[in-house]
């Protein structure tokens, strides 16, 4: 499944990130990489972006960033 | 009491150090005829304003957000007799992507060659800091790193083993907890130290394990050193070359390669719509 | 392009194409894996205590769907009314001090030398006035509001508005960090369009810079205060008059954020068209802010450096005023001459020439725009009544506001279409400068400029005319 679909509180691992641009390497950067632990931590008020936990640091991703992430829980 | 803030305590105390800072002038803005450039990098969030601040005896104000800082910031202070110019790079998690603070940050400690590069890490994140740090032992060998916020782990529990560390690194790692002002003195005689030469670092370097990636680097790097000469590290630019990093790519169409951008003289934006 | 440079990009296309395309994804890897083999070795962790969960429940709470933007506005509405009801009684004395007992004792040192009258009269009455009227106008307020503000920034609280607001600034086709540059934009205008460097779209830049105007500065966040305390707060009950006023701020700065977020949606379907890109926000610890520090910070870099500015800028702004209110072409001074062309226009907004003349006066610095008012009104006044000396009594908001309303001809309706006009009007010069060195595009320095007092005009002429129809005035 993607990040997005990930629940509030639930940690899942990153399997990979698709997308070939600037973006994959933004979150690659950010330690967004295959075998990654990454939580979700909590949704703004209006639902998007979320905040997920990755690397002990909290970052907030809109949904399309999050749909380019794929993770296994 | 832990096992830092025993450290911390000792080398407190200890004559050398002591004797250091009574040497320490904080000039603020007034720079001229330095003898070395200290470049100050990090992630954001890590209390490297802080430090600036520390060193220069200027109060930068910085808010607690990423990419505040988008320019450099310089300052400067005095250490036994000799002029050093600090210059605070923006905060970022890595020097390989492609925006603005990144491109600024990792220009000034590619192409700028500063005598001593800090790099400040907050150590309570170390892994996702020490991303950062890595990179930056990549471009150059004269580094530090302040392990900023060991007060902070503390109360989090967590230990950190700056020996292990520095080992592992090859660079001096000095325990900090910066605002309270604990680890200063030692952070500037380790800068002392890799600034004057008196510490020689055996740097980390990632290994690629790819005979064909070190023969593309180094024909590359080798062609990178006869059209550009002054390059301070043509292998680094070469990988980023076989990355297909557009900033240096553009840099070599331009033939600006290695030229360090003033801060300031920031792409405006006819400019860039025109790239 | 040379031969050569063109050999070696030629090269290493040739490279990467043999070794596939995710070498960067290989290199990172390569990276991150060390790291956290480093980092295994060097960490060692104990119990965790419950300090990380505190933050978690606090993040939960100011990000949650039901108390997250409510308690946004919460917490502005106390800092403004921690703000107005804390400076009341030192603007009165600060007010009492310059106005009154300096200023008096300033004529009689002017008298006993023998001054000529034009001399005391644009020292004392223009150059000096006007620096005291800022000083005590707005030094008290500031010195309240800094401080909360920079205790809630050092904190880590600004990027948690980031994150509730990004949501809207995605639909309005905005960059994320364009809500940072807001941030900074509530210090300063100048240092917020620089700050929209962070942003790496030229399109989206465009829209940070034009619209970062509608974060009200430091600059008039003083006459904001003053005028929502001394028009809006008084038709309250006096228990609640600060209340009343610090709301009715806290309105206008959200005003601000909805202008940001329509202007930009405007943008981005027309001028400026595209779609938003996307970033992301690291949400930091929240770090126990050192009180003295924040303090010693504020009042060292903004309070100071604001009246600072605002102090300079009020000299030679008194020295035009004066100058202008006894300078007469043929019957009337130039003020009057301005004012009385302005006039109808100005009413016609719900305004009147005389703050229309303050905004010109004060397009290098929005500080000086109540001081300048002030003095103008009751120089106009003046002229009619020939009387002097009145100036100097005003040493409270109760005084501010007979002053307006008796001898201006103030309404609440001015009141109001003020802090409009206040939220929606041209950068002062310092920004507009700014623009023009962010952008070199006189095209879009023009837009900047122009844009927010088209629209200021517009919505001052709608109140009005809705509180003229509506018989509300």
């Amino acid at each position: 499944m993607t990040l997005d679909k990930l629940k509030m509180g639930r940690t899942a691992v990153v399997t990979g990130v698709r997308n070939q641009s600037t973006e994959r390497r933004r979150l690659y950067d950010l330690g967004i990489t295959p075998g990654t632990p990454i939580e979700n931590v909590m949704p703004s008020p209006l639902g998007d972006p979320i905040a997920y936990r990755v690397r002990s640091a909290v970052i907030a991703l809109r949904r399309e960033q999050a749909q380019l992430i794929d993770v296994e829980e | 009491m832990s096992a830092h803030a025993e450290t911390l305590n000792q080398c407190g105390s200890c004559a050398s150090s002591c004797h250091h800072t009574a040497q320490l002038t904080k000039l603020g803005l007034k720079i001229r005829n330095w003898d070395y450039t200290v470049a100050l990098a990090g992630n954001p969030n890590t209390g490297k304003s802080t430090i600036f601040n520390q060193l220069t005896g200027l109060h930068q104000h910085v808010g607690n957000w990423a990419g505040k800082t988008v320019t450099r910031a310089e300052g400067a202070f005095t250490l036994n007799g000799k002029k050093y110019k600090l210059v605070d790079l923006p905060g970022t998690y890595s020097l390989l992507s492609t925006s603005v603070d990144e491109e600024i940050a990792r220009d000034f400690v590619l192409f700028g060659q500063p005598d001593v590069t800090v790099i400040v890490a907050d150590a309570t994140r170390l892994e996702r800091n020490l991303n950062l740090v890595l990179q930056v032992l990549e471009i150059t060998d004269r580094a530090v790193v302040a392990l900023n916020l060991i007060d902070e782990a503390e109360r989090n529990n967590l230990t950190v083993d700056e020996r292990a560390l520095a080992r592992d690194l090859g660079v001096p790692v000095v325990p900090m907890a910066a605002r309270r002002g604990a680890g200063v003195k030692e952070l500037l005689n380790a800068i002392e130290m890799v600034a004057s030469g008196q510490f020689s670092a055996r740097p980390h370097r990632i290994k690629y394990a790819d005979e064909r990636l070190e023969t593309a680097v180094e024909t590359l790097a080798e062609q990178l050193r006869v059209e550009f000469d002054n390059l301070p590290n043509a292998r680094w630019v070469a990988l980023r070359l076989l990355e297909g990093d557009e900033n240096i790519i553009n840099a070599i169409e331009t033939r600006t390669l290695g030229k360090v951008k003033e801060a300031g003289a920031f792409p405006s934006l006819v400019e860039s719509e025109a790239r | 392009m040379t031969n050569n440079s063109t050999a070696i990009l030629d090269a290493a296309a040739r490279f990467r194409r043999e070794m596939g395309d995710n070498l960067h994804d290989k290199l990172t890897e390569a990276i991150y894996a060390d790291a956290g083999q480093i980092a295994a070795r060097a960490v060692s962790s104990g119990e965790q205590s419950n300090g990380v969960n505190f933050g978690q429940f606090f993040d939960r709470l100011v990000t949650s769907r039901w108390f997250g933007f409510p308690l946004m506005i919460l917490l502005l509405t106390v800092v403004f009314w921690l703000t107005i009801a804390g400076a009341n009684i030192p603007s009165a004395m600060l007010g009492e001090l310059l106005q009154g007992t300096v200023y008096n004792l300033l004529h009689d040192f002017a008298s006993s030398l023998n001054a000529p009258w034009w001399l005391s009269g644009f020292l004392i009455d223009g150059v000096y006035l006007a620096t005291a009227w800022v000083v005590s106008v707005m030094l008290p307020p500031m010195a309240i509001f800094f401080p909360l503000f920079t205790l809630l920034e050092d904190l880590g609280y600004l990027p948690r508005v980031a994150f509730n607001l990004d949501r809207l600034f995605k639909r309005a086709g905005a960059h994320g960090k364009q809500a940072l540059t807001m941030m900074m934009g509530y210090g300063c205008n100048a240092a917020g369009v620089v700050s929209t460097r962070i942003i790496d779209s030229p399109r989206e830049r465009l829209i940070a810079i034009i619209t970062n105007n509608f974060a009200i500065c430091n600059g008039r966040w003083g006459t904001l205060i003053l005028i929502g305390a001394i028009f809006i707060g008084s038709t309250a009950p006096p228990a609640l008059a600060s209340l009343i006023a610090a709301t009715s701020v806290v309105a206008i700065a959200i005003l601000g954020v909805i202008f940001t977020l329509l202007v930009s949606a405007f943008l981005s379907k027309t001028w400026l068209k595209g779609e938003a890109s996307s970033f992301s926000l690291e949400l930091p610890p929240y770090r126990p802010p050192q009180i003295w520090q924040t303090l010693y910070k504020s009042i060292v870099d903004r309070t100071l450096i604001v009246l600072k500015r605002a102090v300079l800028m009020a000299a030679p702004a008194g020295a035009v005023i004066w100058l202008m209110s006894n300078v007469n072409i043929g019957e009337a001074s130039v003020a009057a001459h301005l004012v009385s062309f302005l006039n109808p226009f100005g009413l016609l907004l719900g305004l009147n020439g005389v703050i229309l003349v303050a905004y010109i006066v004060a397009i290098p610095a929005n500080e000086i725009v109540v001081p300048t008012i002030l003095m103008l009104t009751l120089n106009m006044a003046k002229s009619g009544l020939a009387q002097t000396g009145v100036m100097s009594g005003i040493d409270d908001d109760l005084q501010i506001r007979q002053v307006l309303t008796e001898m201006g001809g103030w309404t609440l309706l001015t009141g109001v279409n003020l802090m409009l006009f206040s939220l929606l009007h041209n950068p002062c010069s310092t920004t507009i400068w700014t623009i023009w060195q962010e952008t070199k595009s006189l095209k879009w320095t023009t837009v900047a400029t122009l844009l927010p007092v088209v629209l200021g005009i517009a919505v001052c002429f709608l109140t009005a005319s809705v509180a003229r129809l509506t018989g509300l005035i």
